[in-house]
């Protein structure tokens, strides 16, 4: 935990403050220095924290069986080859990649059309919608295997991956809907109404001028829909009953079932894991912020 | 916005009362998948829960099923592992979310600085973010394994000792799981925190320089209230992400040794997954329900009071 006080006092400097007028050099060391200590210290010390981890992790999936180098030289793609054909990995992913994809097409389109009754629309009852959609976000996951699973039970869905596809999407329908409201609301309303103006209907004046500038905010959605479900472990452990209906996630908890054993093939399960999930990430995280950052401005 | 909808027909000279209404009914249908899908799939189950609890129900012993009353909430309240999990939830809840807090805060205010390739040290700084539960447990599995994890090369430099389990020793599980999840944890605080530093209006800054405030006085006078708001619903949310948090104590410690680190939504799942017995699973779940939504309360009631005094 020394990680806290050190970045304590990275945190109470801001800005840097303002210095009394001193002479030339000295002056430029002292800010040098003190920038050193409240920006670069702590900086390296989150970065060394956050990247070892995930360091551990390639290192582990490179290495040969049995080494102990801190470097992953020579690379080996054995472990790559055993999970991916002896654990049934490429099976899992396969599964993975089908219900993210599908609960990214549900939920972007549940979201353009919800989002944009939210951000261009007056209607009775929106905020009891809002409050319900809001409300949903304090139901956890967990509270809803047994009942999720009596309903799918009903519908003769367990055991398929539709019914991933479902919850996922249900349980990220909230952020869609709101973060889409957001992307939509930027759009200025002049530009629809100029369209509409023209003679275009409301969807064609959508589809002709609002949507092609909602591009990031479509691909931010939606990128965010793949990964919660890409991630989703609780309601696949619970949903799915026979092997070839796995997503990578059951897939690795299975791997650390038996850990202890192979933490080359433990490694290299999890590289396969994170890296779509990292690729998406390191395109949308602006759009994060930005999407936020709007947000707040009107909040 | 209303005069958005009705301004081109008046324009247009055809304020046609039909078609007006018809117009009245288009926003319920842009929501009505997402309607649809909540009620089915989250209120009518929500529902649903309270009374199967009121149900022996074990897939495993199914001749037992039958209405059962209060049984199953009776065999709750002398349940030891019930309290057990009940107390080490708060201690999770509260510690997992001070220091995330803290920190998240503290990289928020470092990654708000200008420097050279920032954009680059967010993203790496915020990528743990991204990742699921379950390859969180994997990661730092790899990390505090006895033989290969990085305790063995702290060792080999004279830090520690060989062999150390950390996660089968009561002692150091809770702190191991802790810093587990902050690695994943930070980041999400970080992202909001960041997202409403950078609407702080500069001129507020320039004002308090100006003025000779120090860093210390410019962060508790012009930072700090600005993100306050950000702040408790951030930490509300976190806290009850927190307490629903499963995946990463199912598979890293499966709530052991000797179930130190069970929480109870990781009881629920485990009564739901392993023992499947649905009756007694769903008086948990109530049980878990009425006391997030207690503290719920009881934290947006303390923080907007603390806030009211203010103005």
């Amino acid at each position: 935990m020394s990680l806290a006080t050190r970045d304590d006092a990275g945190r109470t400097s801001v800005t840097s403050p303002p210095r009394r007028p001193t002479t030339g050099a000295s002056a430029a060391r002292k800010r040098r220095r003190s920038r050193g200590l409240t920006l670069w210290l702590p900086l390296a010390l989150f970065l060394l924290f956050t990247l070892v981890p995930m360091y551990w992790m390639v290192l582990f999936a490179f290495r040969p069986a049995g080494s102990t180098s801190l470097v992953p030289w020579p690379i080996t793609l054995e472990h790559f080859r055993t999970v991916w054909e002896g654990s049934g990995f490429g099976i899992y992913f396969r599964n993975s990649i089908a219900v993210a994809v599908a609960s990214l097409v549900v939920s972007t389109v549940i979201g353009l059309l919800g989002g944009y009754a939210l951000a261009r629309l007056r209607f009775r009852g929106k905020n009891a919608f809002m409050i319900i959609m809001l409300c949903t976000q304090f139901v956890p996951g967990a509270m809803m295997l047994i009942p999720l699973f009596q309903v799918f039970n009903t519908l003769h869905l367990t055991n398929s991956l539709w019914s991933l596809v479902i919850a996922d999407t249900v349980f990220h329908l909230p952020l869609s809907l709101v973060l889409m409201a957001g992307f939509i609301r930027n759009v200025p309303v002049q530009l629809e109404e100029a369209a509409q103006a023209d003679g275009c209907g409301r969807i064609r004046a959508f589809c002709a001028v609002v949507l092609p500038l909602l591009k990031p905010g479509i691909v931010a959605v939606g990128s965010f829909a793949f990964i919660s479900a890409w991630n989703n472990f609780l309601f696949a452990i619970m949903f799915m009953s026979s092997q070839d209906k796995f997503t990578v996630p059951v897939g690795l908890s299975y791997l650390l079932g038996d850990f202890g054993t192979d933490f080359g093939a433990l490694a290299a399960g999890g590289l396969i894991a994170v890296v779509p999930v990292i690729v998406l990430f390191a395109y949308v995280q602006r759009f994060l912020i930005q999407g936020l950052s709007a947000g707040a401005i009107k909040g | 916005m209303s005069a958005t909808t009705a301004e081109p027909i008046r324009r247009r000279g055809f304020p046609l009362p039909r078609r007006l209404r018809s117009r009245a009914a288009h926003p319920y249908l842009l929501i009505a998948p997402a309607v649809v899908l909540v009620v089915v799939f989250l209120l009518y189950p929500v529902l649903s829960v309270f009374w199967e609890s009121l149900r022996h129900h074990n897939l495993t012993r199914p001749l037992d099923d039958g209405f059962a009353g209060l049984d199953n909430y009776r065999k709750m309240l002398s349940d030891g592992l019930f309290w057990r999990s009940l107390r080490f939830t708060g201690q999770w809840v509260v510690v997992e979310v001070g220091l995330q807090f803290v920190l998240g805060l503290a990289l928020a205010l470092v990654l708000n600085r200008t420097f050279v390739g920032r954009g680059m040290a967010r993203a790496l700084a915020f990528s743990p973010w991204a990742v699921s539960g379950i390859l969180t447990t994997t990661i730092w599995i790899l990390l505090y394994n006895p033989t290969a994890g990085i305790g063995h090369y702290l060792a080999s430099v004279g830090v520690g000792e060989y062999g150390t389990s950390l996660l089968s020793d009561p002692g150091t599980t809770f702190w191991a799981v802790i810093l587990a999840e902050l690695w994943k944890g930070i980041p999400f605080f970080a992202i909001l925190i960041l997202a409403d530093l950078q609407s702080v209006p500069t001129e507020l800054y320039e004002a308090a320089n100006v003025d000779g405030a120090g860093a210390l006085r410019k962060f508790s006078a012009v930072t700090w209230p600005h993100i306050r708001r950000a702040v408790i619903v951030a930490t509300l949310l976190r806290a009850v992400w927190e307490f629903n948090n499963v995946d990463l104590l199912y598979t890293m410690t499966a709530g052991g040794p000797a179930d130190s680190t069970t929480t109870l939504p990781l009881y629920v799942a485990r009564t739901a997954i392993h023992d499947q017995n649905f009756g007694y699973g769903s008086a948990l779940t109530v049980a878990a329900f009425v006391v997030l939504t207690f503290a719920s309360l009881v934290y947006l009631r303390i923080s907007s009071m603390s806030f009211e005094e203010d103005k």
